[in-house]
């Protein structure tokens, strides 16, 4: 394999940015300013952060020496960067929790996952055959970074044992090196 | 070899109605309240017969089998916790008369694995435990031709009846309940199923891997396992689990850092791990030779006492 740092790769930068008017061209100039040829972007105005932010993601390319500088830039205009590429968050965790799910709050379960954890919830499935407030269980995705899922496997433990659900954990979380 | 086989129930009737077309000689049989005993051969057909009809195979007592005529002693009586008894006495008395023992029963070597190995070591009798972990497959034999020291991790499913439930949900979008009552009436479960659903089973199996591994460095009993089993997990959970390509099963592990962990966990759904039905499959993490699978029948009578025979088969000539 290739080790060329000249190899132009996809990214995916998650922002949270101010919901004020401007901030979304601030925020893509630092990508043009310095090399990354943007693919697309997501700009989820629906959908606030629990800090009132609006999460946007960006999709471009660049070689890797060029998205660190993007990544550096943004920062620098004080462009909350969430994610960066694929390298930080690289792993995908899935997990399906069971019990009384909505009952305890999911929201709150989900809300605490972002807080308490590196790891950020991507997708999420609910399956309640016998009605909301019966057993029911939930399948979440995390985008956890590289070497911590353990931990975040064992915050999400904790979360989980204080609502008396079930977790129900993929082989890798904390069986690895 | 001539053999004293105790315990009558699925694996010991098995041993004593095979041991002879591998050549071997049953001298004694013993069941929870009889033995019968007999230097030149007991007659096996009659004293299994003598049990269905009468409730024991014969009138003698568990301590003449013990003290009789036999080079190994084939423990094959139900698997207890803690002190393991009657099962750790009956190896520590073959042990002390320098015969070989080998073990179907998992109790000694997963609560008092040190104890067994040192009462091995001032003996000159020798004690293997193949039919302790996953029935025929040969896990421990292959473990040893490679060395624990070359070994990592060991992973696997190592219980046919949780395995039957969550393939069997799954396959049929089945609860629980219903499909342990199915297990039941199949006889793939037993009438108080605790032992399999709880995890204990699959547990003990991996405590006795990690014991292995560990090679002495340290002992591992049931207390030093996380179990957790899978009773009650709703229908939903494994819906969820197909919908992304996943199914779930009783995984048991036991870590490179030397942690036993055995509960249900998310794998991929046609991958190695995810066998179906009463199917068992152990895989080792190799340091030089990758993953090694080895899957199989990890429960039953006659493949749980073939695992014994080749274990008798590897004993020295005494």
């Amino acid at each position: 394999m290739s080790d060329s740092t000249d190899e132009v790769r996809a990214y995916t930068v998650r922002l949270e940015l101010v919901d004020e008017p401007g901030e979304l061209l601030r925020a893509l100039r630092p990508i043009a300013d310095n090399g990354g040829n943007l693919l697309s972007i997501f700009h989820e105005r629906g959908n606030v952060t629990p800090r009132g932010h609006i999460p946007v993601e960006v999709d471009l390319e660049a070689t890797p020496e060029r998205f660190d500088g993007i990544v550096d830039a943004l920062r620098e205009a004080g462009i909350n960067v969430i994610q960066a590429g694929a390298q930080r968050y690289g792993e995908t965790l899935t997990v399906v929790l069971s019990g009384h799910i909505v009952d305890t709050d999911l929201s709150d379960t989900l809300s605490r996952i972002q807080q308490e954890t590196d790891a950020t919830v991507t997708d999420l499935s609910l399956s309640a055959p016998e009605g909301t407030d019966d057993i029911s269980s939930a399948r979440l995705r995390l985008a956890a970074e590289e070497g911590e899922t353990g931990a975040t496997m064992g915050t999400l433990r904790t979360i989980a044992a204080e609502k008396d659900l079930r977790v129900i954990e993929p082989l890798t979380a904390g069986g690895e090196a | 070899m001539r053999l004293a086989v105790l315990g009558a129930g699925a694996v010991g009737s098995s041993v004593a109605e095979l041991a002879d077309e591998y050549g071997h000689t049953v001298t004694a049989l013993t069941d929870s309240t009889g033995a019968v005993v007999d230097a030149d051969g007991i007659d096996v057909a009659a004293a299994l017969d003598r049990k269905n009809r009468e409730g024991s195979v014969g009138t003698a007592a568990v301590d003449d089998a013990l003290d009789g005529p036999y080079d190994a002693l084939v423990e094959a009586t139900p698997t207890t916790l803690g002190d393991a008894q009657p099962g750790f006495s009956h190896v520590e008395h073959a042990l002390e008369r320098d015969r070989h023992v080998v073990l179907a029963n998992k109790g000694p070597i997963a609560e008092r694995y040190g104890e067994v190995r040192d009462l091995e070591a001032d003996s000159e009798g020798a004690v293997l435990f193949e039919a302790t972990v996953g029935g025929a497959m040969p896990v421990l034999s292959t473990i040893d031709d490679f060395g624990a020291d070359h070994i990592s991790t060991v992973r696997g499913v190592l219980n046919g009846t949780a395995n039957f439930i969550l393939s069997r949900m799954a396959a049929e979008g089945l609860d629980y309940e219903h499909v342990l009552a199915e297990a039941q009436d199949l006889g793939v479960a037993e009438a108080d199923p605790t032992f399999d659903v709880e995890g204990t089973d699959a547990a003990l199996k991996f405590v006795i891997l990690a014991n292995v591994l560990a090679d002495g460095d340290r002992e591992y009993s049931l207390d030093d396992a996380d179990v957790e089993g899978i009773k009650d997990i709703p229908g939903s959970a494994l819906e969820l689990a197909t919908e992304d390509a996943q199914t779930i099963r009783l995984i048991g592990e036991v870590t490179p850092d030397g942690e036993v962990r055995v509960g249900p966990r998310l794998v991929p759904e046609h991958g190695t791990l995810a066998v179906t039905g009463t199917n068992n499959i152990v895989q080792l993490e190799t340091n030089h030779a990758g993953r090694l699978n080895v899957s199989g029948r990890g429960a039953g009578g006659p493949e749980t006492a073939t695992a014994v025979l080749a274990d008798v088969g590897r004993l020295p000539e005494r």
